[in-house]
């Protein structure tokens, strides 16, 4: 839905307009095309190839502004601005169909964690890196026996006097081949459960690491098996206190609920009402030539529009201190299913066409890979289960079972 | 505009809240269903609704009212939704007001808005003519008879119709054209039928023959006029479901926290809990579609229609979940009338239907898409 915006002071009226005289002076033309698919999307990183010079210039005027981190403090790297003016910043860039310049787990995850937990040095080394986009991070959380619950990973960091030893291997890691970085779980005390884990950061070129993709359902590999032998970790290194892990991993999860709650929103591009007219065409009376799909699509529509006004009223809901803090919880859930539904009916009204899975028509089988890979929305992050069990105990009150 | 209530709105929905909870429980709506009550509200609560001004909480000051929106209706209209409040607010105070405003000449709204404002007047839409709303499909016809019409039709779910002042008739003038006609309820060629409603709640059936009427406002059409007053009798029976759904649940949740089976507290078993979180985040997300889709109507937005489509599907959808929910999770205690929580599933079906079931705004919200 558009909608007519209006301010609640003449300062964020006049932060509008300069914000988007700037994003029309400054974003390049081609920045401002939908994305075509996710190759499209700038993740940063030492080994980032940019699609075009207009993706790196792009990128480099908004790190230069603190724009790819808005509310993030100056000093970082960030942009500095309020809640209510990053709201702008959004709304204008979306207004102008303006691309993300970056996304990643840094901007998403880790930031937001050494912004709560770092201390000022690891905060000054990490955080202007994320915003310009010069080392990509992955997150090292789950294992093999170590997913829904998560708590109970096993991987260990011994205590070698200034520095840990890190043994063990982590699974489903999103992008690990890919990244520089990685924020990771450690086991520093074998007897304590949610105590004994603690949150380190190392680099991925660390002697010991290996990683190995996973091929999915999909048939593409976002995420991998990482492996650490005898890695050695800093403790400078350690974000937050040795054993107080959970705390920082707890709080970060949120952020990564968020995140994969508003997946569908950020690779949306046309709505799937008008997909299915371009694919299926009207009928006489100008309604789409296949009345059960219109009926699902319209209720799928409204759920979106509602979905994505919820998503807004969450921030008004947390910049007024009135946000429940297992809120993103609900989102997580309710976005991760929401997304899934979304490519249930890009498969309905894509019929035949949406079945390749090879060739240049079908742009290598986009739609249905996309299809499968949205299958781990719901398994991702905290499964849907896991997140209505959240939502059961800390929002409603219902007794644990 | 965030999509929160603001401090004063925060303020209006808690002494609502307090205020109905105290002088308007759901066993007042009792008491006026098993007394067979002539009025079918109570006027006591009504006079107060005067004094506190909730009953213009619509009109301009100019003409007596409070001059609040639609957020401000929408926030008392939850809260009676919470109440199962029995009350011409919605009928008069809110759709009836409106009418006036967006369709009544300058003389019109100046001899009417006032006592409309203080609850003196009971003026109610009369739309409706089938099983179904059907608003582009109007039978009611107005024949031009001097300065004034005469009318003949038909028309059902006249909310509040039996003990209305006036009639705010849709029909079509001898070109087809939509106007909307005040006629005097005690009028010659008016026969009104009380319908005891499934809800408890207040309704007529309205036959027309050779009534008089009044156009509102100029010659012209009033089809735009007689959309926007939908739209804000629709925004705000979306709030009123809100709080249907929002009081069901509660006193849901609460029972599942309370009863045992099994030797075990029953909201500890998954299966409850997890269609009680599924509830939970329904709820939360219609909550953010209607407080957008109020702020919506009162900034003129052109996309208030979609945003009421949207609003009023998803409230009437979730509040019937949430009613369905109810009365399963509360077992045979849900089944029985002495309990309250049917009294919920039964407003919430009224509420579905009026002005436009779920069905229905999900058709209209396909079309403004193009589909």
């Amino acid at each position: 839905m558009s909608t007519v915006l209006s301010d609640a002071t003449p300062e964020l009226a006049e932060f509008r307009a300069q914000t988007r005289a700037w994003l029309l002076a400054n974003c390049p033309a081609s920045m401002r095309e939908p994305m075509r698919s996710e190759a499209d999307i700038c993740w940063g990183g030492r080994q980032f190839k940019f699609t075009c010079d207009d993706q790196r210039l792009w990128l480099q005027r908004m790190a230069e502004r603190g724009w790819t981190v808005p509310t993030w403090p100056r000093a970082y790297g960030g942009g500095g601005l309020s809640g209510e003016e990053a709201k702008v910043l959004a709304q204008e860039m979306r207004a102008l169909q303006c691309r993300a310049p970056l996304q990643s787990f840094g901007i998403w995850m880790l930031g937001p964690a050494l912004l709560k937990f770092g201390n000022e040095a690891q905060m000054l080394e990490h955080l202007p890196r994320i915003a310009r986009g010069e080392i990509r991070w992955c997150q090292g959380y789950s294992e093999p026996n170590a997913g829904s619950d998560l708590a109970s990973l096993a991987t260990r960091a011994e205590d070698a006097g200034d520095h840990y030893i890190v043994n063990g291997q982590k699974i489903w890691t999103s992008y690990a081949d890919k990244a520089d970085w990685i924020f990771c779980l450690v086991r520093t005390d074998a007897a304590k459960k949610h105590t004994g884990i603690s949150f380190v950061l190392f680099d991925m070129a660390s002697p010991g690491v290996s990683t190995r993709p996973i091929q999915l359902i999909s048939g593409q590999s976002p995420f991998c098996e990482t492996f650490f032998d005898n890695v050695r970790v800093d403790k400078r290194n350690l974000v937050g206190t040795e054993g107080g892990g959970w705390d920082v991993a707890k709080y970060l999860l949120g952020h990564e609920r968020e995140m994969i709650g508003s997946i569908g929103d950020r690779a949306a591009a046309k709505p799937v009402g008008q997909r299915a007219v371009a694919a299926i065409g009207l009928d006489a009376s100008g309604r789409l030539d296949d009345p059960m799909l219109r009926a699902q699509i319209a209720e799928f529509e409204a759920d979106e529009a509602a979905f994505r006004l919820m998503m807004e009223r969450a921030g008004d809901l947390g910049r007024a201190g009135q946000a429940h803090p297992a809120l993103p919880s609900m989102l997580k859930y309710y976005g991760a299913e929401l997304n899934k539904r979304r490519w249930e009916l890009m498969m309905a009204l894509g019929g035949h066409d949406a079945l390749e899975w090879e060739s240049e028509r079908s742009r290598q089988g986009e739609a249905a890979r996309t299809w499968l890979r949205t299958k781990a929305n719901s398994i991702e992050g905290g499964t849907s289960e896991i997140q209505l069990g959240i939502i059961a105990k800390r929002i409603l009150q219902l007794p644990g079972a | 505009m965030a999509l929160i209530l603001t401090e004063e709105q925060a303020m209006l929905r808690d002494s609502a809240r307090d205020f109905l909870s105290e002088q308007a429980p759901v066993s007042q709506l009792r008491q006026l269903r098993d007394s067979a009550d002539e009025l079918g509200f109570s006027r006591p609560l009504w006079q107060q609704f005067a004094q506190m001004g909730f009953t213009g909480v619509l009109v301009p000051e100019a003409h007596g009212g409070l001059g609040l929106g639609q957020v401000e209706a929408g926030v008392l209209m939850q809260q009676m939704g919470r109440q199962l409040c029995a009350s011409p607010l919605l009928a008069s105070g809110i759709v009836g007001a409106t009418a006036l405003l967006r369709a009544g000449g300058p003389a019109q709204q100046a001899q009417l808005l006032p006592s409309i404002a203080c609850g003196q007047m009971l003026a109610t839409l009369a739309i409706d003519e089938t099983a179904h709303h059907r608003p582009q499909q109007l039978a009611t016809v107005a024949q031009a008879q001097g300065a004034s019409w005469a009318l003949d039709g038909s028309k059902t779910l006249v909310l509040d119709g039996h003990e209305a002042d006036a009639l705010i008739v849709a029909a079509r003038d001898a070109s087809g054209e939509v106007g909307l006609f005040w006629v005097e309820a005690t009028g010659p060629g008016v026969h009104i039928e009380r319908t005891t409603m499934v809800d408890a709640h207040n309704a007529a059936r309205v036959q027309l023959q050779g009534a008089t009427g009044h156009r509102l406002g100029l010659p012209g059409s009033h089809a735009q006029a007689l959309q926007a007053t939908l739209d804000v009798g629709r925004c705000a029976v979306a709030a009123e479901l809100m709080g249907v759904a929002e009081e069901a649940f509660e006193r849901t949740v609460h029972y599942l926290q309370e009863r045992k089976q099994f030797g075990k507290l029953i909201g500890e078993f998954q299966a409850l809990q997890h269609r009680a979180a599924h509830l939970y985040a329904e709820i939360q997300i219609s909550q953010a579609a209607v407080i957008h889709a109020q702020q919506a109507l009162d900034a003129n937005r052109p996309d208030a229609s979609a945003a009421v489509a949207v609003a009023k599907a998803r409230a009437g959808r979730t509040a019937t979940l949430a009613v369905q929910e109810a009365v399963q999770m509360h077992g045979g205690m849900g089944m029985t009338d002495a309990f309250e929580i049917g009294f919920f599933m039964k407003r919430a079906r009224v509420l579905q239907a009026l002005w436009g079931d779920a069905n229905h705004h999900l058709d209209a919200f396909a079309r403004m898409r193009g589909y």
